[in-house]
């Protein structure tokens, strides 16, 4: 269950409209089921009054559709953010993608988002989900009406959440996070400790199950280049299919490079993955390797802050210990 | 109707692969399943549907054309093509049956299209009746009988037995090759299976979605309806809907440098992509709105004109389970349907 209600989030989104604060509210609408949320610009007070919602299932990060939404309107947006979602705010801003001034933060509170497809996997043909508190009610075709905790069905990047604090917001609803003790990187550890065969045949069977939707890439907000490298024609690379399993592998390597030091880790390329590719590891794996040779760095934990990778002091390590601690990994 | 014990089907599908390449549906380690050619000891999936239909096993994601070799200022054309052999593709289910016709009427007919048609002429389907449909799918919607005969050779599961019945000649030879796994039945189990599939999709969530509203000839009432603004407004263009989508047809044809020649190549296409069509001057469809409108429109308005009034959705109901933004084309029937102008 979250600790603020539907209601807390709406009547703030009512009176920033209704007091000329804001012309237009970012946040989620019921998808399809139940445990899904679109997305959705609101504008019309009765509209957010029946569409809005915000539950267990809102898990999309809406700071990217800011640089969208800031081009295409007039006047300033609110949008609700979640902890996670702060940090994206934060490095977009350093990217210059939006102006500061044009959007209204509201921060709320997370205790974690349910996974639709760990729900799936419990309940089998599903016509409604209720929150009861810290259980989801969940009416089946098969089985009745199920009961299931929130907490066996969270998503993977809450489970290992690396902060409730949010990194920015103009007004904060209920009570403020802290940073967690995550465990992150663990599973990047056990990677780490396979044997570089074992490690190649993981990414072999993990890849080759990519059908380059570029979801991961669309839903990134680290990804905001005006004409992606793997969307242009003319740029010698295939952006819909994998020539050869070389460029299968490619297509992921260098988008990870691309957003090395500028990843956030809000984990919303695994999120969106329709074939459940484990993405995030890619990209933990370069900021655990930033945090072990350039110091902790958090992308988006601040904004106008320069990344390890893009900036030079006399305390970076030598390239050749950088490459010898590669080397032993 | 002829039927065998459900603990005789892996000798016969064994016995299936040892004549003819065989596909089915297998659970991967990631909780879904995906067509799989056969391997001892591959298990027939008892998921509602594969993550994505059997549309890679005659259209693939890539394939190769044409090969062209250059030497000094000659180019020789290499023709790289295979012999097809035949092959069975076992447990596909309805919606997905309906689909390979739709993609019939667009590879089939003229010009047409020889990489499809002869993967299609060698093959043979074994549909697998609907008996536990989940709450995407929507196939009734488009007229789709899920527990219905279709396909060459139909099976229905039931808790012990596997009932078959062939709907083609070549279904018939197909079962009279496993004579020795199969004795002869009464359609009793079947029919209080289907009735009982009946009562069950009747309860689906999408089961009052109608399609009568759209078709050919519609393309006015639809193209520019204001609700295509709020129903594209968080797309991200991502391609998703149209790489799950067993019925999406569209590929691009490139040219892949091997160093010392050109291989031609396909690949599919996604309408929801910036260089979708792309000519000399652009993309003609400049924003995501009108990628957006193109793929719901072919489906629903574009496709039907020209192919008899058949849509090219088959409610299988995977853009639902799979976007990113659960905006999918039931959302955007329930927003258009009722208020066609
Ligand atoms: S979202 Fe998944 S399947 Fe799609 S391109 Fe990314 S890794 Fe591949
Ligand atoms: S993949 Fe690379 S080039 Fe493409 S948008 Fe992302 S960062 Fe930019
Ligand atoms: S409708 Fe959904 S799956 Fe399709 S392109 Fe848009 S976001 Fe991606
Ligand atoms: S549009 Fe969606 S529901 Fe319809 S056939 Fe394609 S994937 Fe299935």
């Amino acid at each position: 269950m979250q600790s603020v209600t539907r209601q807390d989030l709406l009547d703030t989104a009512l009176e920033k409209l209704a007091d000329g604060t804001v012309s237009h509210v970012l946040g989620w609408s019921r998808g399809t089921f139940d445990y899904e949320a679109t997305p959705t610009l609101f504008s019309d007070p009765d509209t957010l009054r029946t569409a809005f919602v915000w539950n267990d299932f809102c898990g999309a990060n809406l700071s990217k559709y800011l640089i969208k939404h800031t081009r295409r309107l007039e006047g300033r947006l609110l949008v609700f953010l979640k902890p996670c979602d702060t940090y994206s705010f934060n490095q977009l801003l350093t990217e210059h993608r939006f102006e500061r001034e044009r959007v209204f933060v509201v921060g709320v509170p997370c205790n974690g988002m349910a996974d639709p497809r760990k729900l799936k996997a419990q309940a089998d043909g599903i016509l409604s989900v209720t929150a009861e508190g810290d259980t989801l009610s969940v009416e089946t075709l098969y089985d009745g009406t199920r009961t299931l905790a929130v907490a066996d069905l969270l998503e993977e990047r809450c489970l290992t959440c690396k902060s409730r604090r949010h990194a920015a917001y103009d007004l904060l609803l209920g009570e403020e996070g802290e940073v967690q003790d995550s465990a992150r990187f663990d599973e990047v550890a056990a990677i780490e400790a396979m044997s570089p065969d074992e490690r190649f045949a993981f990414w072999q069977k993990e890849l080759s199950r990519c059908i380059r939707c570029n979801a991961c890439r669309d839903v990134c907000p680290a990804c905001t280049c005006e004409q992606c490298v793997f969307g242009n024609p003319s740029s010698g690379v295939e952006n819909k299919a994998a020539s050869n399993e070389f460029e299968e592998k490619l297509f992921h390597i260098i988008r990870a490079l691309h957003v090395a030091g500028r990843c956030t880790d809000c984990g919303e390329c695994s999120r969106v993955c329709p074939q459940g590719i484990p993405l995030h590891l890619l990209n933990r794996k370069f900021i655990k390797e930033i945090n072990e040779n350039y110091g902790v760095y958090q992308a988006g934990a601040e904004v106008g802050t320069r990344a390890p990778l893009v900036d030079f002091t006399l305390d970076d390590p030598e390239a050749e210990t950088v490459v010898r601690r590669g080397d032993d990994a | 109707m002829r039927k065998c014990a459900l603990s005789v089907m892996p000798d016969l599908l064994r016995a299936v692969a040892e004549a003819t390449p065989l596909y089915l549906p297998v659970d991967t380690d990631k909780g879904d399943a995906l067509f799989t050619r056969w391997f001892e000891g591959a298990d027939w999936s008892g998921a509602c549907n594969t993550a994505r239909g059997p549309k890679d096993l005659f259209f693939p994601q890539t394939e190769d054309l044409v090969a062209f070799k250059t030497a000094g200022k000659t180019v020789e054309v290499l023709d790289i093509r295979r012999e097809q052999e035949d092959f069975v593709v076992f447990g596909v289910r309805p919606c997905d049956v309906k689909a390979i016709e739709v993609l019939d009427r667009v590879f089939l007919s003229e010009p047409v299209d020889s990489f499809y048609a002869a993967r299609r002429n060698h093959a043979l389907i074994v549909t697998a009746a609907c008996s536990r449909p989940t709450e995407t799918c929507f196939c009734g919607t488009f007229g789709i009988d899920p527990t219905a005969l279709c396909g060459d050779v139909t099976v229905w599961k039931t808790e012990d037995h596997v009932y078959w019945q062939a709907a083609t000649e070549q279904g018939e030879r197909f079962l009279a090759a496993l004579d020795g796994f199969l004795e002869d039945a009464d359609d009793t189990a079947v029919t209080a299976q289907r009735a009982q599939t009946a009562a069950l999709l009747s309860r689906l969530p999408l089961h009052s979605l109608r399609a009568d509203a759209f078709g050919g000839g519609k393309t006015e009432a639809f193209f520019d309806h204001p609700a295509w603004d709020t129903l594209s407004q968080s797309c991200l263009g991502c391609g998703t809907c149209t790489f799950v989508c067993p019925t999406c047809q569209c590929y691009d044809i490139k040219d892949f440098d091997t160093g010392h020649g050109v291989v031609r190549y396909r690949c599919w296409d996604s309408c929801m992509y910036s260089d979708f069509t792309k000519m000399a001057h652009g993309n003609p469809r400049l924003t995501q709105k009108e990628r957006f409108r193109q793929r719901f429109m072919h489906k629903l308005v574009y496709y039907p004109e020209n192919n008899d009034g058949l849509f090219s959705c088959v409610g299988c109901g995977r853009c639902l389970a799979k976007c990113p933004i659960s905006m999918n084309i039931a959302t955007v029937m329930n927003t258009l349907g009722g208020d066609a102008r």
